[in-house]
């Protein structure tokens, strides 16, 4: 469309003209103005506030006997009472009566101080206008001088030696803040690095609190061990088995696809951290057909026939595998710690 | 004439010949063949394998291969034990119904003669997993406390803390534990059915299973009761936050549409 196409009225003149027509009252885009304030019943009726008044009363009295309800529900019912309500099935009676009366108790507040403000508080729209926000060119300038002299008397711009060691000092100060950061918590050192297992360690069964044999491991199945020597009531078990926990199964030889994963194996049982690479679940959905262990957390994926590779999902890292094998009485036995950090990457990890 | 030449060409007449010819081959057999082996042997577990084997070849040679050894369609048999064939048929995975990520449970339409039978007939194939007595699966003076420790190590990242299930990677899932039978839990431990881990005895021993079983029928059996009424799938924070910002947020707003839409004044507009 050319400028030749568009109508006469629209160009500008004939806007220009246009805005005569305000004065003239015909304007259909004038502001109309608030409308004539209407009365609500109450506001007319004393009869029916009063009515309105009763209401809320009523509605804050309800909430007051919901929570005495409430108080006396959880002196007199006890804790194991179950009782049948359609549609919720059997429930306790306690959490049933608690949660009803203090909902009941939260609403008629809410629901009174509602009622309360649109039939009885005063409705009648009130404008008001907008002040500048900018202070008025005297108060400005009285500012200004008056932070010129100060300026001028402390002679901040003339001793510059005042002027530097100033800013030297509040540059300091926050230091002592972030000194006291330190406190936190211990460094962590080489704990990252290092788990409970080494060399000559045996594979003790979660279960069974038993060494493990490899004849106990079937190809399909899904062991859970712990180094030898860590017992569950140990102060420092918790924090010891959220890195060493290890699970263990057998796949057939042939099946293995990693040439290093096969040499750390024995006869296919292989020994791969629990903890995922990612954030640290314990991760050990562990389908025996693929071979693939699944993360309930964020659904990373690892195949445990390709050295624990990450076929899906957000972990950074392969599981690290401990190298296993039998000692002389026919245990299996790890043969070293872990060669790589377990469980999630961290800034040194490198 | 021209009439019966027609017939002759019709594109059926081959199929029913085809159907002829295989009834009749059917037939000789079953008069004849298993006479002759009857007669050989007529101890009862023999008997019992010699039916386990008709029902093998109807139900499931198909995709196991006429002797159990396995097809591109379904694993070998042999070595699987009773245990599995009982567990399988008995929750109705097998016969499947369809090729898929997961056979899932469904109707068993066998008895529990005839699965005993199918499960004599596949232990023969080969050594394997023996169908449970009822002394060993039982949870009579099991230990809940030490079951519930041991299902949270072992088996609650698949099938959720009290056995409701979950998903898995392409399709596939841990089915909840509701309403399944001592003895198919048990079964379901020893053999690691489809891409189930097995737990044998060797790491997971008999009492540790009755200790499993026993803990679940406390949280997740026909007698246990759910103190916080619905439990909305009993699979945590997921279903319970929808609920709350659905139903929840949802008759918050509900409220506020039906106070804004009353006028409170004297005359309506």
């Amino acid at each position: 469309m050319s400028s030749q196409d568009i109508p006469e009225e629209n160009l500008p003149v004939a806007q220009a003209e246009g805005a005569d027509l305000d004065k003239h009252g015909d304007n259909p885009f004038a502001d109309p103005g608030l409308p004539p304030h209407e009365h609500r019943i109450q506001d007319i009726d004393e009869r029916a506030a009063k009515r309105s008044e009763r209401t809320v009363a009523f509605l804050f009295t309800l909430s007051m006997l919901a929570t005495i309800g409430f108080i006396a529900s959880y002196v007199a019912l006890p804790v194991d009472k179950s009782v049948y309500i359609w549609p919720l099935g059997h429930i306790s009676a306690l959490n049933f009566a608690l949660g009803t009366t203090l909902g009941v108790a939260l609403f008629c507040i809410g629901a009174g101080a509602v009622h309360w403000a649109r039939t009885l508080m005063s409705d009648e729209e009130i404008a008001d206008e907008r002040h500048p926000i900018e202070a008025s060119p005297e108060v400005k300038a009285k500012v200004l001088a008056d932070f010129k002299q100060g300026a001028k008397e402390s002679a901040i711009g003339r001793r510059k030696l005042i002027r530097n060691t100033m800013f030297g000092a509040l540059t300091l100060v926050p230091l002592s803040g972030v000194v006291l950061l330190r406190d936190l918590g211990p460094l962590p050192e080489d704990k990252l690095r290092h788990t409970l297992w080494a060399k000559g360690k045996l594979l003790v069964n979660q279960n069974t609190n038993e060494p493990l044999r490899p004849e106990d491991v079937a190809v399909g199945s899904l062991t859970f061990a712990k180094p030898e020597g860590l017992e569950e009531h140990d102060h420092d078990f918790q924090t010891q088995i959220a890195k060493a926990a290890l699970m263990i199964v057998r796949i057939a030889p042939e099946d293995i696809k990693d040439k290093q994963e096969l040499e750390w194996s024995h006869e296919g049982i292989v020994a791969y951290s629990k903890i995922c690479t990612h954030v640290g679940c314990p991760i050990s959905l562990y389908e025996q057909q693929t071979h693939h262990v699944l993360c309930p957390c964020h659904q990373s994926t690892f195949d445990l026939t390709d050295g624990a590779r990450v076929i899906f999902g957000p972990a950074g890292h392969a599981l690290p595998q401990l190298r296993i094998g039998v000692n002389e009485e026919g245990y299996l036995e790890a043969l070293g710690d872990f060669e790589e950090p377990v469980g999630p990457a961290f800034w040194e990890r490198g | 004439m021209k009439k019966l030449s027609a017939r002759r060409r019709h594109p059926l007449a081959a199929l029913v010949v085809l159907i002829l010819a295989l009834a009749a081959t059917g037939g000789l057999y079953a008069a004849f063949a298993p006479a002759d082996k009857a007669q050989a042997d007529e101890t009862q577990q023999s008997l019992a394998i010699e039916e386990g084997k008709k029902l093998y070849s109807v139900g499931c040679a198909s995709c196991h291969g006429t002797g159990g050894q396995g097809t591109s369609d379904g694993p070998s048999l042999v070595g699987v034990g009773s245990a599995a064939v009982d567990f399988q048929v008995g929750t109705g995975r097998m016969p499947a119904q369809q090729p898929g990520a997961q056979v899932p449970r469904k109707k068993n339409i066998y008895t529990q003669a005839q699965i005993d039978q199918l499960a004599a007939y596949i232990a023969s194939l080969g050594a394997g997993p023996v169908t449970p007595t009822e002394k060993q699966y039982s949870p009579e003076g099991a230990d809940i406390a030490k079951g519930g420790e041991l299902f949270r190590t072992n088996c609650a990242q698949c099938h959720n803390f009290t056995g409701e299930g979950g998903a898995l990677t392409k399709g596939k899932f841990a089915p909840t534990l509701e309403g399944v039978s001592p003895k198919h839990i048990y079964e379901a431990m020893q053999t690691g059915p489809q891409n189930m881990p097995s737990f044998p005895d060797t790491t997971m021993p008999e009492k540790q299973k009755k200790d499993i079983i026993a803990y679940l029928d406390a949280v997740n059996g026909e007698k246990t009761e759910s103190p916080g009424g619905l439990k909305l799938g009993g699979l945590g924070p997921v279903s319970e936050g929808l609920f709350a910002w659905i139903f929840g947020l949802g008759a918050l707003i509900a409220v506020a549409v039906w106070v804004a839409a009353r006028t409170a004044k004297a005359k309506k507009s």
